[in-house]
Parts: C-alpha cells; structure tokens; sequence
C-alpha cells in the first residue's frame, strides 16, 4: 500500500486498482493456509488496540487464541470479519480473498463464520427457523423471499439440532433458551453457514462443566473439516481442547505453540498466567 | 388457490379478511335501502368508510416497515401524499375546459400563474394507467433514493425517525411553494370525474369506497405473504439483532430498501384512492403530525400483527371523527388519553387483547 495515493497513478508495473478484479471465484487454499493477517495494526483514539499483528492459521487447524482483557482478541475478529478496518496491515482469506476489501455479508458469504462473545441469536425465531435463516446459499433479496425448504435442508437442520442437543426444542424461541444453550444455538447457526474457518469468541462462558466438554468435543470434532480459531478465557477448557495456543499481548503475538511450551514460556508467565 | 395458502394458519387474518368481504358486500346493500331505513348508509358515510380503508392501508403499509423490520417510519404520510399528489395531477387533467378559465390544456392555477405551457413533469398524467403508474413509481422512487443513502450509512434508530421526519418536512415546505408547479398552497382540487365518471354521484363513491377495499384487502395479503416469507424472518431478525444477520451473510441494507420501498408503494396506493374521496390534496398532507399519528393507529391497534394496524385506523378515525362532531375541543385531549392508556394498559395494542384470549 503506497502512503501517497497519486503516486499509484504514476506506477507503471502494475495496472489500476480499479481493474483488478475485485472478487475472485473460488478459494485458494494451494498454501495451505487458510488466513493470513501481516502488520495489522488499528487504534482507537490513539489507544493501539492490534500492534503489528502477524497471524495465520492453516487449513484444518484448531486454534486458540488467549490473552489478558484488552489484548486485541475481540478486535483481531472484527478486523477478519469485516466490523473494523486497519490502519495498516493486509488480511487475506486464502490466496485471492482480500478481506480488506470485502464487507461483512460478503465475507460471511466466501466462508468465515464468526460467534459472538455475547450469545447473538435471534430472539423471536424459533430453534429451527435460527438454523434456517443461517443456512448457506443464496442471499439476496428475491431469492430469499421466493425460498421453500428442500427437504434435504429440512434434513441438515434436523442433524444440526441434534448436534447441538436442542432436537427437542425446534419450535422453542431462542429468546426462552438458558445462556448455554443460546450458545450452543449459535455454534449450530455457525455450522448451517458450512463456513471454511470458524471464529468462536468465548464459546464456554455461562456453560456448565458437562456442556463444556461436549463443547469441546464438537470443536474437536469440527477442526480438520473447518478452520476454528477459539477466543477463551477459560484454561481449563483451552488446555482440554488440546491445540496450538497463541498468546496475545498489547494487540501483538507474544508466544505461539503448545499449551505446555506456552505455560513455560518466560515472558507469558510474567504478562499472564503468572499473577 | 394461492391467496388462500397466504391465509393458511393466519386465524386472525381469515377473520379480517371475512369482516372486509361482509363490509364490502353489507355497505353497497344498505346505501341500496330507502333513505328512511334505519340501516341506510348515506353517500356521506360510504365516502367516510372509504376513507378510513385507505388510512387503514397507509397504516398496514407502516406495520410493515415498523412492525416487521424495526424501521420506525415518522415520514410515511409523504409517500400517502405523493400518491394522492399522482392521483390528482390526472383528476386536474380530466377537468379539461370546465375549469374556471376554461382553458382545456392548463389546470387553473396555471392560467391563474400565467403559465404558458404545462410543465413537463405533468406530461402523460392524463392517461389514466399512466397516472396510476405514477401512483406507485413516484412514492417507490422517494423510498428508493432516500433508503440507499440511509440504510448504506447505516443510520438506524432514532436518527433514522428525525430524517423521515425531516424528509416529510422538507416535501411539504417545497409542495407549498407555487413555483413547484403542484398548486401551491391550495393544492389540487376542484374535480370533476374520474375515468368518465362523475365524482359527484354516489356510484362513483360507491366504486371507490369498493376500491379502496380490494386495495386493502390485497396490500394485506402481500404484506402477509412477504412476512411468511423466509423474507420476512430475516426482517424480523433484523429487527432483533441487525450485526447478526450481517454475519450471517444477508445484506442488511438491501433488505431494508426492498421492504421500505415496496411499502412507499402500498402508501403511495391509498394516498390515490384517498385523494377523490375528499376531493382535495395539498401540502398539508405532508404534515410531520399526520405520519407521527400513523405510528400511533398502530402501536393503538397492535404492533406487528398487521390487522392491528387496520383496527388502529379505523378504531382511531372514527373516534376522531365522532369526537370532533360531538366534542370538537375535546378531540386532541381524548387522542392523547387514548394513547397513554395503551401504552400503560395494552402495550401490545388492541390485537394484544386477541393474542392472549386466543394463546390461553
């Protein structure tokens, strides 16, 4: 990214921004790497919330992400999903989806599906009718008001209910669900979006011990098919998980690896886990 | 038949639509009887009836867009106006030279300005299916422009009230100015017939009041049918939780504009059938207070539910016009007690009363 902008005009190796292609069919994912995040930096009336970030995930990789309040984590996801836009720094999505680039339904639609920190599911639907409206596939406007469900998306719904143990409460508001549920409501609507990388913000918050472990399972369960990249506060529930860990610190990475090299680490003990 | 499958679990909608095809079959009847039956409706009645089913389609229109998809519109009473203003511009045209200068091209107040030639935005309007395309394109258009620009920058809430707000404002100051080419301060009025027939002859009112009917019933049903849409989920969850349905994958503003725009149109609709039941339209219709009384026909009638919105109208009209024959100082006083009480008492409006006797 040039810092004078005529100066892109008198460049004379590369065509115009504006005719390269903005949207590439298909992902790219020759590299093996599913998200690429180099120098990304934002900040918040001066407060440098992502400092320089470097981060990748590979394809079918499990990943969590752990860091003290303020570390950047929430803000890491707004920037891959579409909500904040860096200063500085490239986000691409494969090899040919440039994030940056792209808005949220748009990035949603390419394949990155994102849970909230706070459960987020719609309140006056229904179990089923969540699940339905999260479904991957067409978008726009007619084709969803001429929409009538195949029975074949009858029949994914009815396996994601019973994924998410809520079979019994298809006709139940998602407004009436307990917290934990909601939760697991929304890893369903994750999984009806059939996204190529998951994003989970604190997946395990107001969950009991035996949810959390069938959380766990499922996450588990899910990396290799997806990308999934965990935001958690919960140690025990990360070290259950059984994955790369990387720590975040003041927006930037400060250590990369397993749980246990992680935990030893010098200069993670003293900023985190050591107090 | 595919109306019917609309209706198909809607128990209050069949009920609605059964009260409207038995007032659309009662009314003509009792109009029909000796005037000095007590059933008798006079002229003066229907043409009131058939007012109240075009606020009463203005009001579902709101429904829709309030309602539905979270958009509280204190502007829709424009989009009325500019389907009235479409209505009328071809009711002046069918005057011809039986106005009062008799000049049979130019509308009075056009001679009266001592303008040459019409100005061209009145070309075509005396076609009537020209004139009634403009019914909808016009207010559609508005919608159109004015959502892109809102629902792209993503003002939403109470900001997005002040601008229709404003934007009713600025439509009427710009309608009451003479230069505009609308009428000015008077308006339009005067009319003599509408497709051949005489506004005058109770007939004609009894063919609009019929109109105005089937104009309901339809902006009903296709309000319905957009709200058991998948559509209308996704307007809902909208409504709920706008971030959500972003990262769903659905363009959030694309959806809004479809619904506003279409709902414009509804307005746009009974602003035309409103128009040659009163006889008149000028830039009074665009009166922020007339949209602001919109919202409250349907929070009275019940959010929501769009027959609540037709009860509204009606409910709140009638008292209107009850109180201001019999108590004409108390009316603003009962419209404001009315209000409190439902909001205090029935904070789902009188289809909250249904709803619950109808769930237990």
């Amino acid at each position: 990214m040039l810092k004078n902008p005529s100066a892109q005009w008198l460049q004379r190796d590369r065509v115009f921004d504006f005719l390269v292609p903005r949207e590439v069919e298909g992902l790219d994912l020759s590299h093996g790497t599913v998200l690429y995040m180099e120098g990304v930096s934002v900040s918040f009336d001066g407060f440098k919330a992502i400092n320089d970030l470097n981060f990748y995930v590979n394809v079918g990789e499990l990943r969590c992400v752990i860091g003290p309040n303020g570390a950047g984590k929430t803000t890491m996801m707004d920037i891959i999903t579409g909500k904040t836009r860096p200063d500085t720094g490239t986000c691409w999505f494969g090899q040919r989806h440039n994030l940056l680039r792209m808005s949220e339904p748009e990035i949603a639609q390419a394949g990155i599906g994102r849970k909230f920190q706070k459960p987020t599911v719609f309140e006056h639907h229904s179990v089923f009718e969540n699940l339905e409206l999260s479904m991957a596939g067409p978008k726009a406007v007619w084709p969803t008001l001429v929409a009538r469900l195949s029975g074949e998306q009858r029949d994914r719904i009815e396996e994601v209910m019973q994924t998410i143990g809520l079979a019994e409460d298809a006709a139940t508001l998602a407004g009436s669900l307990s917290h934990g549920q909601k939760q697991w409501l929304e890893i369903g609507m994750l999984l009806m979006q059939n996204p190529l990388l998951l994003l989970v913000d604190e997946p395990a918050a107001g969950m009991t011990h035996q949810e959390m472990d069938r959380t766990v399972e499922l996450l588990s369960s899910l990396a290799g098919e997806h990308s999934v990249v965990v935001v958690e506060h919960d140690m025990d529930f990360v070290r259950a998980l059984n994955s790369r860990v990387t720590v975040l610190h003041q927006g930037s990475v400060l250590a990369e690896g397993r749980m246990d090299d992680v935990q030893n680490d010098k200069q993670v003990i003293e900023v985190y886990l050591g107090e | 038949m595919f109306l019917l499958r609309i209706l198909q679990g809607d128990r209050s909608g069949q009920l609605f639509m059964l009260v409207l095809i038995a007032t659309l079959v009662a009314v003509p009847v009792m109009a029909a009887l000796p005037a000095d039956h007590a059933l008798h409706l006079s002229s003066y009645t229907v043409t009131l009836l058939g007012k109240y089913l075009t606020y009463a389609l203005l009001a579902v229109a709101v429904d829709l867009v309030w309602g539905y998809l979270g958009i509280l519109s204190l502007g829709h009473a424009a989009f009325f106006a500019l389907g009235g203003y479409a209505m009328g511009m071809y009711l002046m045209r069918q005057i011809g030279d039986r106005g009062v200068y008799g000049n049979p091209e130019l509308p009075d107040f056009m001679v009266f300005l001592d303008w040459q030639e019409l100005p061209w935005f009145w070309f075509g309007m005396d076609q009537f299916w020209f004139a009634m395309l403009m019914v909808m394109v016009a207010p559609g258009l508005l919608a159109f422009v004015f959502g892109w620009f809102a629902f792209r920058s993503r003002v939403t809430g109470v900001y997005l009230s002040i601008i229709t707000q404003a934007l009713t404002f600025a439509l009427m100051l710009a309608f009451f100015r003479n230069e505009m080419g609308f009428g000015g301060n008077n308006g339009l009025t005067d009319f003599k017939d509408i497709l051949g027939f005489s506004l005058q002859s109770d007939s004609t009112r009894m063919g609009l009041f019929i109109a105005s009917g089937i104009a309901l019933g339809l902006g009903y049903l296709s309000c319905r049918a957009i709200v058991k849409s998948r559509l209308g989920r996704v307007a809902v969850a909208i409504r709920d939780t706008e971030d959500r349905v972003r990262f769903v994958g659905y363009r959030v503003e694309n959806v809004k504009l479809a619904i506003f725009t279409f709902s414009a149109m509804l307005a746009g609709i009974a602003g035309a059938l409103y128009v040659p039941q009163v006889g008149i339209i000028n830039p009074s219709e665009f009166q922020p207070l007339n949209s602001i009384e919109v919202v409250v026909w349907v929070a009275m009638g019940g959010r929501a539910t769009l027959y609540g919105a037709v009860i509204g109208a009606v409910g709140v009209n009638y008292a209107k016009t009850w109180f201001t024959g019999a108590l004409p100082d108390a009316w603003l006083f009962a419209l404001g007690a009315l209000f409190v009480f439902v909001t205090l008492l029935l904070p789902r409006g009188i289809a909250g009363l249904f709803r619950r006797r109808g769930g237990a």
